[in-house]
């Protein structure tokens, strides 16, 4: 499990980022999921993120909820506090934990049975309420800790290693994002680190609910002919629509970008990302024409990844609740408390 | 017999007729003459058209337990005239709308029938259905002003402050008063000898209920975040909690909230972001009744296990299921003792008055903070939802709230590694850090087996380890929570017990079963884990009655698996059908018990 502590030595040459840490500082403990798991490829592009991003760990909150893909907030951020809750609850706990202090950096962590069965609730209610959280739904379409049943983003079709087919449709978790208002949808694959990498870090920049769903292949239960959630089926059918590329906002705006098939969207903090068009005529802040693409896209057994939706006008929770821009957590006792005369004041009113 | 002062009357209305406003006046226009006075809303759990009641006890002693004893009806919901004429006593009153003959169903031989054609001059006065039947309420009250001797220049004061901005509302107000007062005062002898006098006995008191006392407590204890989802009878925690951050909780310069309020979309995501936002370091709570809790307890076993703090209020309603929604009871003391999977144990707090609401949801955040632990606060709808007579509130603002042991930068700065879960004062209780304070203080919160370092483990040593401190830790918790009221006279060999909402009715039974010569200590736990004190007033009276609104008699077994007093100590008296615990049931129990022994 987690209870591997990796050294914290530490080469001279290795490169530092602008708080004067290095990659390795970003790395938790050593995994203990299967070797070649597509979860610990995800982990490695957010270190990388997180790293990139120069944002310090302790200023960082890491929570998840239960299974192989909720274990992995312990390898990733050891300064970074970690809540691993109950199964399909973390939307609930980041919510809270957002509330109460708005200046933490959240990253959630969850996985295809507890985003899209047990959590499907309190995915879709934090999605609606647009807590500013990067969302990761590592997407392996089976239940790996109890050994291989169906989740509910198995494909129909789709057959276990046990040999059973899977008869019902699947819960795609990016097009019910889409539904649900999401104010930024994505889709990667693990084992696609360029594409992953900046995606991951316009999530973390985006004022809002960043919902990055990634297809990550389970080597043991789900890796297997049959299965299209395994690296040979999502590298064959990976269509990628958009590329995103994350500026932060001290960063010069360069212009390699040919004007025509790129997209530029500022975030909240002034920060840009980059949406590359791939595919033609395709609006990546047109919830519909996502909607459709994605669909269109299903039909032809093709998975479409990269930034496939971003709101250029979100207001996340705090904005929409006029929450005081200091997190709750720091504003002083006295100016909570009414005191004792107005007490006796107010009890007029129950006279 | 004079029955000044000393009485009780029930009105009788259809929900969604605006009886209310009506009901209210009468309480508030009794209480504002210095008269002691309680009300119990009886209502369904239904929006317009079923029948509801309003129950006014006026006592000269103070007693403010409910009667089921009535003495004057007002009936004015032909659907329940049956069973409204039966709950009158032998020679009492009964006020009806004489606009129609007299129902056959009202006739008793032994009540005297006081007819008012409400409904006829309304119409006559007033127009438009709504008005008609809104004045009709009033002039009841009207009726009732000058039968119960009430005093119109209080009534016309209330009218004036409640329609202040609204004049017109004020003028047929006092026009519907008028009318209804003008009928009775010509048509009967007026006043009854069940009637009002001045008296001085409310002037440091207030009129409030419990869940608006709790908000209050919310208030006054620095909570930021609540989160909830609606449900009868919490709801009114949340909406005063509300309505006091937008009166106190505004930055000045910018008039945005120092508080958030969550409403979530089920009560498993409401106590999820209570413990997120505790977690975080915020005081964060939750309010809720039985189906609520019941849906949360995965959630709360985290909670204590990974000992995070949280503050839930259960505003308790009849069970099992969704029961009687409008109805009160204790029903959920053993689910809120014991709550979630696993050996768990649960600090609890029992209030018996919006008093001790206001106060026990200051000292719940405390406790949670202090201890790491969830923490409940458990009325029920009697006292959440119902006007109680209570003495002013106060605030000590010498206060500060107890955030127990949380390690600032500067401290993490000093210590060389920190450790969760490690007992290093020797109390049960560790040190825990907040988000984003510092490198040193992160760790990772988790509901699997970890080990006094906050380390994942499956080593059983160190999973035991880690439990029996928890257990520790609880049991301290027992010397913190309030102590039990006890009241002893000399040479009681029997002990009553009781907890939360039942002591009015107790109170009240002590002084009867007293002067009829039965000698009976008293004790009223206010809080969970017991403490030394409750397993020896067990141990030191012959016979305990144990008394409580349940079915299972819960407050007992938490008392026999708790104290290891003998079962056979502890005699029970319940009373569980929804209705508040009135002094009669609490002495037709111990009688009945003292006879069976005899």
């Amino acid at each position: 499990m987690t209870y591997i502590a990796k050294p914290k030595v530490h080469h001279p040459a290795l490169q530092r980022n602008a708080v004067g840490l290095t990659r390795r500082d970003y790395e938790g403990t050593i995994t203990t999921l299967c070797a070649g798991c597509g979860h610990d490829s995800i982990t490695a592009a957010i270190i990388q993120a997180f790293w990139d991003l120069s944002i310090e760990p302790h200023k960082v909150a890491k929570l998840s909820g239960i299974g192989c893909s909720s274990k992995t907030p312990a390898y990733f951020l050891r300064e970074a506090h970690g809540f691993n809750g109950v199964h399909g609850r973390m939307p609930s706990l980041v919510t809270g934990a957002n509330a109460a202090n708005r200046d933490i950096t959240y990253i959630g962590i969850s996985g295809d049975g507890d985003s899209l069965s047990i959590g499907l609730g309190q995915l879709c209610h934090a999605i609606r309420r647009n807590v500013n959280v990067l969302y990761i739904l590592e997407n392996n379409g089976v239940y790996g800790l109890t050994k291989g049943q169906f989740s509910a983003s198995a494909d129909p079709g789709s057959v276990s290693k046990k040999g059973e087919e899977n008869t019902m449709e699947a819960i795609d978790g990016c097009l019910l994002a889409l539904t649900l208002g999401a104010s930024f949808v994505g889709r990667g694959f693990s084992g696609d680190k360029a594409q992953l990498v900046p995606m991951l870090k316009a999530g973390l920049k985006h004022q809002g609910f960043a919902f990055i769903d990634v297809i990550s292949p389970c080597v043991t239960f789900n890796d297997h002919e049959g299965s299209t959630k395994s690296y040979a089926y999502t590298r064959e059918k990976n269509v990628e629509v958009v590329q995103a590329d994350f500026v932060p906002p001290a960063a010069a705006i360069t212009t390699e970008y040919d004007a025509g098939t790129v997209r530029a969207v500022m975030l909240h903090d002034g920060s840009w990302v980059r949406l590359r068009k791939i595919a033609e005529d395709f609006d990546p802040t047109d919830r519909d024409t996502t909607y459709a693409y994605i669909r269109e896209r299903q039909k032809a057994g093709e998975v479409a990844t990269g930034l496939l939706y971003l709101s250029p006008d979100s207001t996340d929770m705090h904005e929409q609740s006029n929450t005081v821009a200091m997190p709750l957590v720091q504003v002083p006792y006295s100016e909570l408390c009414p005191g004792g005369a107005e007490l006796e004041k107010l009890q007029k009113r129950f006279r | 017999m004079d029955r000044a002062n000393d009485f009780a009357f029930k009105i009788a209305t259809a929900n969604g007729t605006g009886s209310a406003s009506a009901n209210g006046l009468i309480m508030q226009t009794i209480f504002r003459m210095g008269v002691p006075v309680t009300g119990k809303n009886v209502f369904p759990s239904n929006i317009q058209g079923l029948p509801t009641w309003y129950e006014i006890r006026v006592n000269r002693q103070g007693y403010t337990a409910r009667t089921p004893v009535f003495d004057l009806m007002v009936a004015m919901n032909p659907a329940t005239y049956q069973k409204d004429v039966n709950e009158l006593r032998s020679g009492g009153w009964l006020l009806y709308d004489s606009t129609w003959p007299l129902d056959s169903r009202l006739v008793r031989p032994d009540v005297t029938y006081l007819g008012i054609p409400l409904a006829e001059m309304c119409n006559e006065q007033f127009s438009g259905v709504r008005e008609r039947i809104l004045m009709k309420n009033i002039a009841y009250a009207g009726a009732l002003t000058a039968l119960l001797k009430m005093d119109t220049v209080i009534i016309r004061e209330l009218l004036k402050e409640k329609f202040s901005r609204k004049p017109a509302l004020m003028d047929s107000n006092q026009k519907a008063i008028d009318i209804g007062f003008d009928y009775a005062t010509k048509h009967f002898n007026c006043p009854l000898p069940i009637h009002l006098e001045g008296m001085d006995k409310t002037s440091e008191s207030i009129l409030i209920d419990g869940n608006t006392a709790a908000a209050l407590g919310c208030v006054y204890a620095g909570a930021t975040v609540g989160a909830w989802y609606p449900i009868t009878p919490a709801t009114s925690v949340m909406e005063a909690f509300k309505g006091f951050c937008q009166k106190y909780r505004r930055e000045p310069e910018t008039n945005r909230n120092r508080f958030a309020i969550l409403q979530a979309e089920d009560e498993l995501s409401a106590i999820g972001m209570v413990i997120g936002a505790s977690w975080a370091g915020a005081r964060a709570f939750t309010p809720t009744a039985g189906p609520g809790i019941s849906l949360m307890t995965e959630f709360i076993g985290l909670a204590y296990y990974a000992e995070v703090p949280a503050v839930i209020f259960d505003v308790q309603r009849t069970g099992p299921s969704t029961g009687m929604p409008t109805r009160t009871q204790q029903g959920d003391l053993m689910l809120c003792a014991y709550a979630s999977h696993g050996d768990t144990r649960q600090i609890c707090l029992y209030p018996s008055d919006p008093r001790e609401a206001f106060e026990f949801a200051v000292a719940a955040f405390d406790l949670a903070e202090r201890f790491q632990t969830p923490v409940f606060m458990l009325s029920d709808l009697d006292i959440g939802m119902n006007d109680w007579m209570i003495p002013k509130l106060t605030w000590d603002d010498s206060y500060r709230p107890d955030r127990g042991k949380v390690l600032s930068v500067d401290e993490l700065e000093q210590v060389k590694t920190f450790h969760r879960y490690l007992d290093v004062d020797g109390d049960g209780v560790p040190y825990r850090t907040l988000p984003g304070t510092h490198p040193k203080g992160a760790y990772f919160t988790r509901g699997s087996g970890h080990n006094r370092f906050g380390v994942y483990t499956e080593d059983a040593d160190e999973y035991v380890d880690v439990l029996d401190r928890l257990d520790q830790k609880i049991q301290h918790a027992a010397r913190a929570v309030p102590a039990p009221i006890v009241k002893t006279t000399a040479g009681a060999k029997l002990g009553l017990v009781t907890v939360g909402g039942c002591h009015a009715a107790c109170v009240e039974a002590l002084d009867l079963l007293r002067a009829e010569g039965v000698a009976i200590d008293y004790m009223r736990v206010r809080g969970f884990p017991f403490g030394d004190d409750v397993r020896s007033f067990l141990e030191s009276h012959e016979v305990n009655f144990i008394v409580e609104q349940n079915r299972d008699a819960q407050l007992r077994s938490l008392l026999t698996l708790e104290t290891s007093v003998p079962i056979e100590k502890l005699e029970s008296v319940r009373y569980y059908g929804g209705f508040p615990m009135s002094a009669h049931h609490v002495i037709a129990g111990v009688k009945g018990k003292l006879e069976k022994a005899a």
